[in-house]
């Protein structure tokens, strides 16, 4: 399985309270590409990922990643493919310390214990975060969760990452070190975020969705340059493109 | 704010746990006997001794020095705690009035004897069981626990306990400031908005938990938890133990004072 295309036919997700999230998305990210999802609250970004996942089962259409289609049985199989890193770094860290945290996915890969231990510290290394290894989750600073919330899913080694909103309460330096950790990464990668900069930075391509559809489909430049297109989707321009010249008060 | 006091409070016993000092060093199964026979021998003592029973102060102290411990915060918390044991010896007292002791002439009912013997027993048993976590930090027993063949599913419950206690009461917190930033004076304070606040507080907690269980399933989750094992027991531990609870042993069949107090008495002659 060289190649991890993540392919949704026609995707239809309603919440067992009957509210339709997704309204038929379909799109194809192909080997190695990295995707920007971009959307205002509750557009279903979201609820798109956690189908990606197999968290939730699509109501209709087709899911397929790395050419197995997505269903109850393979859910297992497609975990093992798509490291998802979640919005709240406290949900993704449970276990009492930071190293017993990052060696959870790993363990349950089946790896022998000296093969955790290397991944263990390769991926806190990755991250920067190996000198955290001995510290309990909940003595950390939100970005430095983050970080090693990233270094859990690096160390099941996972040919797509998804995440949802990983800039989120972040300080400047951290997120921008987040998000030079992110371009360093060659992983085919699904990202959900309102820092519209990031997206430029960070995607080439960028998918908008409104109301569970897909409104625009391109590359992150042209998408994310067209004003109008954006506050139509209650979006705006990414600070960094706002003003270019500052005009003084005479 | 008590409230913010006791959560902070709360979190110095975890950091107590990361020092490293002799006790710490311990291996946790060989602490978590060694304080369970302790526990055993205190409780065995009948309800009048008292002099006897003093001896085992040296237990929790040598864990409070060796361990580098202040003595204050677990002093803070066994007083906490103090109000379940005096209320099961009150009426000692009132009920058992036959005159046991009469030491300097003043007479000593039975009733007082055993309400003293309640109170240093509650004392001894639960400073050792709160020094036991703060010279062996919670994950330690849970691993050690793991070890001792205790059901998993235990385990996994106090591991989680313990990594979302902080967690959810970091989110309590908030909301307590939340409705203290916009009540005044009694208003706002009353049960009725408590009980929501409660309510939503566990709400929160349900939905948290199925966030939790989605990121433990993307991460190969399958109803088991596999816990590294890093404990190696040493010379030294099996040492601390066999020496204890010989210690303890000698203590409960010979009376360490009244021997003490009959050498002192037979040299002043």
């Amino acid at each position: 399985m060289s190649h991890h295309i993540v392919e949704l036919k026609d995707v239809f997700y309603s919440y067992p309270d009957g509210t339709e999230a997704l309204k038929g998305i379909s799109f194809r990210v192909i080997h190695g590409e990295s995707v920007g999802l971009v959307g205002t609250n509750g557009a279903g970004k979201t609820t798109l990922l956690l189908n990606l996942n197999g968290h939730l089962i699509p109501t209709r259409g087709e899911i397929s990643i790395g050419e197995v289609p997505l269903s109850k049985g393979t859910r297992q199989e497609i975990r093992r493919k798509v490291g998802f890193v979640f919005q709240r770094p406290d949900d993704q860290l449970f276990m009492p310390i930071v190293y017993e945290d990052v060696a959870f996915g790993p363990i349950n890969l089946g790896l022998s214990m000296e093969k955790v231990d290397e991944r263990v510290n390769n991926a806190l290394e990755m991250v920067g975060c190996l000198h955290l290894k001995n510290r309990p989750p909940h003595r950390l600073s939100e970005g430095q969760k983050r970080s090693v919330a990233i270094a859990t899913v690096m160390a099941m080694k996972p040919d797509i990452l998804v995440m949802d909103e990983p800039g989120s309460n972040l300080d400047p330096k951290s997120r921008r070190q987040l998000i030079n950790l992110l371009k360093g990464f060659r992983h085919t990668k699904i990202i959900a975020s309102h820092d519209l900069d990031m997206i430029l930075d960070v995607c080439e391509r960028c998918i908008i969705i409104k109301d569970g559809k897909i409104v625009a489909d391109g590359s992150s430049e042209e998408l994310l340059l067209n004003e109008t297109l954006l506050e139509e989707n209650n979006l705006e321009l990414p600070l960094s493109r706002q003003y270019l010249y500052v005009k003084r008060p005479f | 704010m008590t409230f913010d006091l006791e959560f902070f409070n709360l979190g110095y016993l975890d950091t107590l746990s990361n020092k490293d000092t002799l006790v710490h060093r311990i291996d946790p199964r060989i602490k978590i006997i060694v304080s369970f026979i302790f526990i055993l021998f205190v409780v065995s003592f009948q309800k009048y001794q008292i002099s006897s029973l003093m001896p085992f102060f040296l237990y929790p102290v040598f864990l409070l020095t060796a361990g580098d411990i202040p003595f204050k915060a677990i002093a803070k918390k066994v007083i906490v705690v103090s109000p379940f044991a005096l209320f099961i010896g009150i009426f000692n007292p009132i009920f058992d009035t036959n005159v046991i002791l009469t030491p300097f002439g003043i007479p000593v009912s039975g009733g007082w004897l055993s309400f003293f013997s309640i109170i240093i027993k509650f004392v001894l048993t639960v400073s050792t069981a709160i020094l036991l976590i703060a010279v062996t930090s919670f994950p330690g027993i849970c691993e050690a626990l793991e070890r001792m063949k205790v059901p998993k599913i235990f385990v996994i419950q106090l591991l989680f306990l313990y990594r979302y206690l902080f967690v959810l009461l970091d989110e309590a917190l908030r909301m307590v400031r939340a409705r203290e930033a916009r009540s005044f004076g009694s208003r706002g304070k009353e049960i009725r908005t408590f009980i929501r606040l409660i309510s939503v507080l566990l709400i929160r907690s349900v939905e948290r938990a199925e966030r939790i269980y989605r990121a433990m399933l993307s991460r190969g989750f399958r109803g088991e938890i596999r816990v590294l094992r890093r404990l190696h027991l040493r010379y030294f531990d099996i040492v601390f133990a066999a020496v204890s609870i010989t210690m303890f042993y000698i203590l409960r069949n010979y009376d360490a004072v009244d021997l003490i107090g009959a050498t002192l008495n037979r040299l002043l002659r």
